[in-house]
Protein backbone atom coordinates (compact mmCIF):
# COMPACT_ATOMS: atom_id res chain seq x y z
CA UNK A 1 0.00 0.00 0.00
CA UNK A 2 1.54 3.22 -0.91
CA UNK A 3 1.71 6.00 1.51
CA UNK A 4 -1.66 8.20 0.70
CA UNK A 5 -3.65 10.32 2.98
CA UNK A 6 -7.16 8.27 2.81
CA UNK A 7 -9.99 9.50 4.05
CA UNK A 8 -14.05 9.69 3.35
CA UNK A 9 -15.24 6.75 5.65
CA UNK A 10 -18.59 8.34 5.71
CA UNK A 11 -19.69 8.05 9.29
CA UNK A 12 -18.82 10.84 10.85
CA UNK A 13 -22.51 12.14 10.72
CA UNK A 14 -23.89 9.18 12.52
CA UNK A 15 -21.30 9.10 15.72
CA UNK A 16 -21.43 12.63 15.90
CA UNK A 17 -25.49 12.93 16.04
CA UNK A 18 -25.07 9.49 18.55
CA UNK A 19 -22.91 11.34 21.06
CA UNK A 20 -25.54 14.13 21.21
CA UNK A 21 -28.26 11.60 21.30
CA UNK A 22 -27.24 9.72 23.79
CA UNK A 23 -26.23 12.78 25.94
CA UNK A 24 -29.46 13.75 26.20
CA UNK A 25 -31.02 10.61 27.19
CA UNK A 26 -28.39 10.40 29.91
CA UNK A 27 -29.98 14.07 30.63
CA UNK A 28 -33.14 12.75 30.69
CA UNK A 29 -32.16 9.54 33.06
CA UNK A 30 -30.33 11.27 35.70
CA UNK A 31 -33.43 13.90 35.79
CA UNK A 32 -35.54 10.77 36.77
CA UNK A 33 -33.23 9.74 39.29
CA UNK A 34 -32.83 13.25 40.93
CA UNK A 35 -36.33 13.12 41.71
CA UNK A 36 -36.87 10.04 43.03
CA UNK A 37 -34.04 10.84 45.38
CA UNK A 38 -35.26 14.82 45.94
CA UNK A 39 -38.73 12.49 46.67
CA UNK A 40 -37.15 10.02 49.03
CA UNK A 41 -34.75 12.02 51.39
CA UNK A 42 -34.55 9.33 53.81
CA UNK A 43 -33.79 6.18 51.58
CA UNK A 44 -33.30 2.82 52.54
CA UNK A 45 -32.23 0.48 51.05
CA UNK A 46 -36.00 -1.42 51.00
CA UNK A 47 -36.80 1.96 48.77
CA UNK A 48 -33.81 1.31 46.61
CA UNK A 49 -34.98 -2.43 46.07
CA UNK A 50 -38.59 -1.48 45.34
CA UNK A 51 -37.93 1.21 43.19
CA UNK A 52 -35.71 -1.19 41.04
CA UNK A 53 -38.31 -4.18 41.32
CA UNK A 54 -39.95 -1.96 38.08
CA UNK A 55 -39.17 -3.30 35.28
CA UNK A 56 -39.35 0.04 33.15
CA UNK A 57 -36.60 1.39 36.26
CA UNK A 58 -34.40 -1.33 35.14
CA UNK A 59 -35.55 -0.71 31.54
CA UNK A 60 -34.57 3.02 32.07
CA UNK A 61 -31.58 2.52 33.73
CA UNK A 62 -30.21 0.25 30.94
CA UNK A 63 -30.65 2.81 28.58
CA UNK A 64 -28.69 5.05 30.48
CA UNK A 65 -25.70 2.65 30.59
CA UNK A 66 -26.02 1.79 27.20
CA UNK A 67 -26.52 5.56 26.08
CA UNK A 68 -23.31 5.84 28.37
CA UNK A 69 -21.20 3.24 26.70
CA UNK A 70 -22.25 4.33 23.07
CA UNK A 71 -21.38 7.76 24.12
CA UNK A 72 -17.92 6.42 25.82
CA UNK A 73 -17.06 4.54 22.22
CA UNK A 74 -17.54 7.90 20.13
CA UNK A 75 -15.30 9.87 22.76
CA UNK A 76 -12.81 7.68 23.43
CA UNK A 77 -12.64 6.86 19.72
CA UNK A 78 -12.08 10.28 19.28
CA UNK A 79 -9.33 10.62 21.03
CA UNK A 80 -7.32 7.58 19.65
CA UNK A 81 -7.75 9.05 16.69
CA UNK A 82 -5.99 12.70 17.58
CA UNK A 83 -3.36 11.21 19.74
CA UNK A 84 -2.85 7.91 18.58
CA UNK A 85 -1.18 8.04 14.85
CA UNK A 86 0.15 4.27 13.74
CA UNK A 87 -2.75 2.34 12.66
CA UNK A 88 -1.59 -0.94 14.15
CA UNK A 89 -2.06 0.40 17.28
CA UNK A 90 -5.01 2.36 17.31
CA UNK A 91 -6.72 -0.53 15.73
CA UNK A 92 -5.44 -2.74 18.67
CA UNK A 93 -6.93 0.02 21.45
CA UNK A 94 -9.97 0.56 19.79
CA UNK A 95 -10.94 -3.50 20.13
CA UNK A 96 -10.03 -3.24 23.51
CA UNK A 97 -12.19 -0.78 24.16
CA UNK A 98 -14.54 -2.09 22.27
CA UNK A 99 -14.73 -5.38 24.32
CA UNK A 100 -14.32 -3.57 27.64
CA UNK A 101 -17.84 -1.50 26.81
CA UNK A 102 -19.57 -4.43 25.59
CA UNK A 103 -18.67 -6.73 28.63
CA UNK A 104 -19.62 -3.54 30.96
CA UNK A 105 -22.89 -3.75 28.70
CA UNK A 106 -23.11 -7.40 29.82
CA UNK A 107 -22.11 -6.52 33.37
CA UNK A 108 -24.79 -4.12 33.42
CA UNK A 109 -27.66 -6.50 32.83
CA UNK A 110 -26.77 -9.04 35.18
CA UNK A 111 -26.41 -6.58 37.61
CA UNK A 112 -29.78 -4.52 37.28
CA UNK A 113 -32.20 -8.38 36.89
CA UNK A 114 -29.92 -9.76 40.25
CA UNK A 115 -30.92 -6.86 42.43
CA UNK B 1 10.67 47.87 24.38
CA UNK B 2 12.03 44.14 24.73
CA UNK B 3 11.41 41.50 22.33
CA UNK B 4 12.01 37.69 22.69
CA UNK B 5 12.17 35.81 19.56
CA UNK B 6 11.89 32.28 17.91
CA UNK B 7 15.23 32.17 15.62
CA UNK B 8 16.05 29.36 13.56
CA UNK B 9 18.15 28.49 10.37
CA UNK B 10 17.77 25.14 9.55
CA UNK B 11 21.06 25.68 6.96
CA UNK B 12 22.84 26.93 10.47
CA UNK B 13 21.24 26.16 13.65
CA UNK B 14 21.15 22.62 14.66
CA UNK B 15 18.05 23.81 17.21
CA UNK B 16 15.90 26.42 17.33
CA UNK B 17 16.67 29.27 19.79
CA UNK B 18 15.02 32.49 21.04
CA UNK B 19 16.98 35.21 20.81
CA UNK B 20 16.40 38.99 22.94
CA UNK B 21 16.07 42.12 21.54
CA UNK B 22 15.63 45.79 23.25
CA UNK B 23 14.79 47.92 20.80
CA UNK B 24 14.43 52.15 21.01
CA UNK B 25 10.78 52.32 19.16
CA UNK B 26 9.79 56.01 17.55
CA UNK B 27 6.75 57.89 18.04
CA UNK B 28 5.04 56.89 14.83
CA UNK B 29 5.55 52.97 15.97
CA UNK B 30 1.71 52.20 16.46
CA UNK B 31 1.62 48.36 15.91
CA UNK B 32 4.06 45.41 16.26
CA UNK B 33 4.94 44.99 12.83
CA UNK B 34 6.65 48.47 13.07
CA UNK B 35 8.27 47.09 16.50
CA UNK B 36 9.41 44.16 14.55
CA UNK B 37 10.74 46.51 11.20
CA UNK B 38 13.01 48.24 13.79
CA UNK B 39 14.17 44.52 15.56
CA UNK B 40 15.11 44.08 11.58
CA UNK B 41 17.39 47.53 11.55
CA UNK B 42 19.40 45.37 14.63
CA UNK B 43 19.86 42.17 12.88
CA UNK B 44 19.00 41.72 9.04
CA UNK B 45 19.05 37.98 9.20
CA UNK B 46 15.49 38.41 11.07
CA UNK B 47 13.08 36.57 8.77
CA UNK B 48 9.48 37.10 8.27
CA UNK B 49 6.28 37.53 5.88
CA UNK B 50 4.61 41.16 5.35
CA UNK B 51 2.83 42.88 2.50
CA UNK B 52 0.01 45.30 3.06
CA UNK B 53 0.75 46.56 6.76
CA UNK B 54 -3.10 46.58 7.52
CA UNK B 55 -4.41 42.94 7.84
CA UNK B 56 -5.70 42.44 4.58
CA UNK B 57 -3.24 40.29 3.07
CA UNK B 58 -3.01 37.65 5.45
CA UNK B 59 0.86 37.98 5.13
CA UNK B 60 2.25 38.33 8.98
CA UNK B 61 0.64 35.92 11.45
CA UNK B 62 2.19 34.86 14.18
CA UNK B 63 2.05 33.68 17.76
CA UNK B 64 2.68 36.96 19.83
CA UNK B 65 2.76 36.02 23.56
CA UNK B 66 0.34 32.62 23.01
CA UNK B 67 -1.84 34.38 20.82
CA UNK B 68 -1.89 34.19 17.07
CA UNK B 69 -2.60 37.25 15.60
CA UNK B 70 -1.25 39.38 12.56
CA UNK B 71 1.54 41.75 13.52
CA UNK B 72 0.23 44.03 11.33
CA UNK B 73 -3.23 45.25 13.05
CA UNK B 74 -1.53 44.35 16.80
CA UNK B 75 -1.00 47.52 18.89
CA UNK B 76 1.91 47.92 20.64
CA UNK B 77 0.09 49.56 23.64
CA UNK B 78 -0.76 46.64 26.13
CA UNK B 79 1.39 43.79 24.96
CA UNK B 80 3.19 42.53 27.93
CA UNK B 81 7.26 42.79 27.76
CA UNK B 82 9.33 40.85 26.65
CA UNK B 83 6.86 40.28 23.76
CA UNK B 84 7.48 36.99 22.74
CA UNK B 85 7.25 36.33 18.83
CA UNK B 86 7.17 32.18 17.55
CA UNK B 87 6.41 31.16 14.57
CA UNK B 88 2.19 30.29 13.93
CA UNK B 89 2.11 26.52 15.59
CA UNK B 90 1.99 23.02 13.51
CA UNK B 91 3.43 24.32 10.57
CA UNK B 92 6.92 23.42 9.42
CA UNK B 93 9.50 26.20 10.02
CA UNK B 94 11.20 27.54 7.29
CA UNK B 95 13.33 30.02 8.67
CA UNK B 96 12.59 32.15 11.63
CA UNK B 97 8.93 33.59 11.87
CA UNK B 98 8.14 31.82 8.52
CA UNK B 99 6.42 28.76 7.83
CA UNK B 100 5.61 26.43 5.37
CA UNK B 101 1.84 26.72 4.30
CA UNK B 102 1.20 24.03 2.20
CA UNK B 103 -0.57 21.38 3.91
CA UNK B 104 -2.74 24.96 4.91
CA UNK B 105 -3.84 25.67 1.32
CA UNK B 106 -3.98 21.87 0.36
CA UNK B 107 -6.79 21.52 2.62
CA UNK B 108 -8.21 24.99 1.59
CA UNK B 109 -7.89 23.64 -1.79
CA UNK B 110 -9.50 20.30 -0.95
CA UNK B 111 -13.07 21.82 -0.46
CA UNK B 112 -13.35 23.09 -3.72
CA UNK B 113 -13.20 26.90 -2.75
CA UNK B 114 -15.43 28.58 -5.84
CA UNK B 115 -18.64 28.41 -7.33
CA UNK B 116 -19.94 25.34 -9.01
CA UNK B 117 -22.65 26.28 -11.38
CA UNK B 118 -23.08 24.27 -14.55
CA UNK B 119 -25.76 26.34 -16.27
CA UNK B 120 -25.16 28.98 -18.82
CA UNK B 121 -24.22 31.80 -17.36
CA UNK B 122 -26.45 34.71 -17.73
CA UNK B 123 -25.64 37.67 -19.70
CA UNK B 124 -24.12 40.27 -17.06
CA UNK B 125 -24.09 38.30 -13.58
CA UNK B 126 -25.81 35.47 -11.18
CA UNK B 127 -28.26 37.49 -9.08
CA UNK B 128 -29.03 36.72 -5.64
CA UNK B 129 -31.78 38.52 -3.42
CA UNK B 130 -30.54 40.46 -0.30
CA UNK B 131 -31.53 37.82 2.10
CA UNK B 132 -29.15 35.12 0.35
CA UNK B 133 -26.47 37.60 0.15
CA UNK B 134 -26.57 38.45 3.83
CA UNK B 135 -25.82 34.38 4.86
CA UNK B 136 -22.26 35.26 3.18
CA UNK B 137 -21.72 37.86 4.95
CA UNK B 138 -18.87 36.75 8.12
CA UNK B 139 -18.09 34.04 5.51
CA UNK B 140 -15.64 35.51 2.47
CA UNK B 141 -13.96 37.78 4.37
CA UNK B 142 -11.17 35.32 5.53
CA UNK B 143 -8.05 36.66 4.26
CA UNK B 144 -6.49 33.00 4.81
CA UNK B 145 -4.05 33.78 7.17
CA UNK B 146 -3.90 30.72 9.17
CA UNK B 147 -4.19 32.05 12.39
CA UNK B 148 -7.28 29.86 13.35
CA UNK B 149 -6.61 26.20 11.85
CA UNK B 150 -2.73 26.72 13.37
CA UNK B 151 -4.38 27.45 16.62
CA UNK B 152 -6.40 24.43 16.65
CA UNK B 153 -5.45 20.99 18.41
CA UNK B 154 -7.49 18.99 15.59
CA UNK B 155 -5.40 20.74 13.02
CA UNK B 156 -2.01 19.82 14.92
CA UNK B 157 -2.62 16.67 15.39
CA UNK B 158 -3.80 15.41 11.76
CA UNK B 159 -3.32 18.45 9.60
CA UNK B 160 -3.22 16.03 6.13
CA UNK B 161 -6.79 15.02 7.21
CA UNK B 162 -8.51 17.19 9.26
CA UNK B 163 -9.53 20.50 7.22
CA UNK B 164 -9.14 22.91 9.84
CA UNK B 165 -11.39 26.14 10.89
CA UNK B 166 -10.27 28.03 7.93
CA UNK B 167 -11.15 25.43 5.30
CA UNK B 168 -14.27 24.81 6.77
CA UNK B 169 -15.53 28.40 6.80
CA UNK B 170 -14.98 28.54 2.90
CA UNK B 171 -16.73 25.22 2.74
CA UNK B 172 -19.43 26.84 4.26
CA UNK B 173 -19.27 29.46 2.56
CA UNK B 174 -20.20 27.55 -0.84
CA UNK B 175 -22.69 25.61 0.55
CA UNK B 176 -24.54 28.74 2.07
CA UNK B 177 -24.16 29.79 -1.90
CA UNK B 178 -27.52 29.73 -3.44
CA UNK B 179 -26.12 30.18 -6.90
CA UNK B 180 -23.89 26.97 -6.01
CA UNK B 181 -25.09 23.43 -7.13
CA UNK B 182 -22.71 21.15 -5.63
CA UNK B 183 -24.05 20.83 -2.33
CA UNK B 184 -24.48 17.73 -1.89
CA UNK B 185 -20.81 17.04 -3.66
CA UNK B 186 -19.24 19.40 -0.83
CA UNK B 187 -21.65 17.88 1.91
CA UNK B 188 -20.40 14.40 0.59
CA UNK B 189 -16.44 15.48 0.81
CA UNK B 190 -16.78 16.77 4.55
CA UNK B 191 -19.15 13.50 5.89
CA UNK B 192 -15.97 11.86 7.23
CA UNK B 193 -14.83 11.54 10.70
CA UNK B 194 -11.43 13.32 10.10
CA UNK B 195 -12.48 15.89 7.57
CA UNK B 196 -14.72 17.89 9.55
CA UNK B 197 -15.94 15.75 12.84
CA UNK B 198 -12.30 16.28 14.31
CA UNK B 199 -13.57 20.03 15.47
CA UNK B 200 -15.01 19.48 18.92
CA UNK B 201 -16.29 23.17 18.93
CA UNK B 202 -13.39 24.00 21.29
CA UNK B 203 -13.67 27.65 19.33
CA UNK B 204 -9.94 28.57 19.49
CA UNK B 205 -10.17 29.55 16.35
CA UNK B 206 -12.89 31.96 16.85
CA UNK B 207 -10.55 33.41 20.00
CA UNK B 208 -7.70 34.55 17.37
CA UNK B 209 -9.67 35.38 13.92
CA UNK B 210 -7.74 38.65 13.43
CA UNK B 211 -10.92 39.65 11.09
CA UNK B 212 -13.48 38.86 13.80
CA UNK B 213 -15.18 36.09 11.93
CA UNK B 214 -16.47 32.61 13.49
CA UNK B 215 -15.32 29.35 12.23
CA UNK B 216 -17.18 27.08 14.73
CA UNK B 217 -20.88 28.64 13.62
CA UNK B 218 -20.08 27.92 10.16
CA UNK B 219 -18.98 24.59 11.02
CA UNK B 220 -22.04 24.19 13.53
CA UNK B 221 -24.16 24.91 10.05
CA UNK B 222 -22.26 22.78 8.05
CA UNK B 223 -23.01 19.92 10.61
CA UNK B 224 -26.89 21.14 10.70
CA UNK B 225 -27.24 20.97 6.81
CA UNK B 226 -25.34 17.34 7.30
CA UNK B 227 -28.14 16.26 10.11
CA UNK B 228 -31.17 17.86 7.71
CA UNK B 229 -29.63 16.07 4.67
CA UNK B 230 -29.56 12.69 6.49
CA UNK B 231 -32.53 12.58 8.95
Amino acid sequence: MVNRVLVGAHYGLRDWLMQRVTAVVMLVVTLVFAAFFLTHPSLQFEDWQGFFSYQAVRVLTLLFFLSLFLHAWVGVRDILMDYIQPVGIRLTLQVAVIVALVSYALWTVSILWRV
Amino acid sequence: MKFKVYRYNPEKDAKPYMQDFDVELKSSDRMLLDAILRLKEQDDTLSLRKSCREGVCGSDGMNINGKNGLACITPLLGLKEPVELRPLPGLPVIRDLIVDMSQFFKQYHSVTPYLVNDTVAPEKERLQSPEDREELNGLYECILCACCSTSCPSFWWNPDKFVGPAGLLQAYRFIADTRDQATNARLDNLEDPYRLFRCHSIMNCVDVCPKGLNPSLAIGKIKEALVKRAV
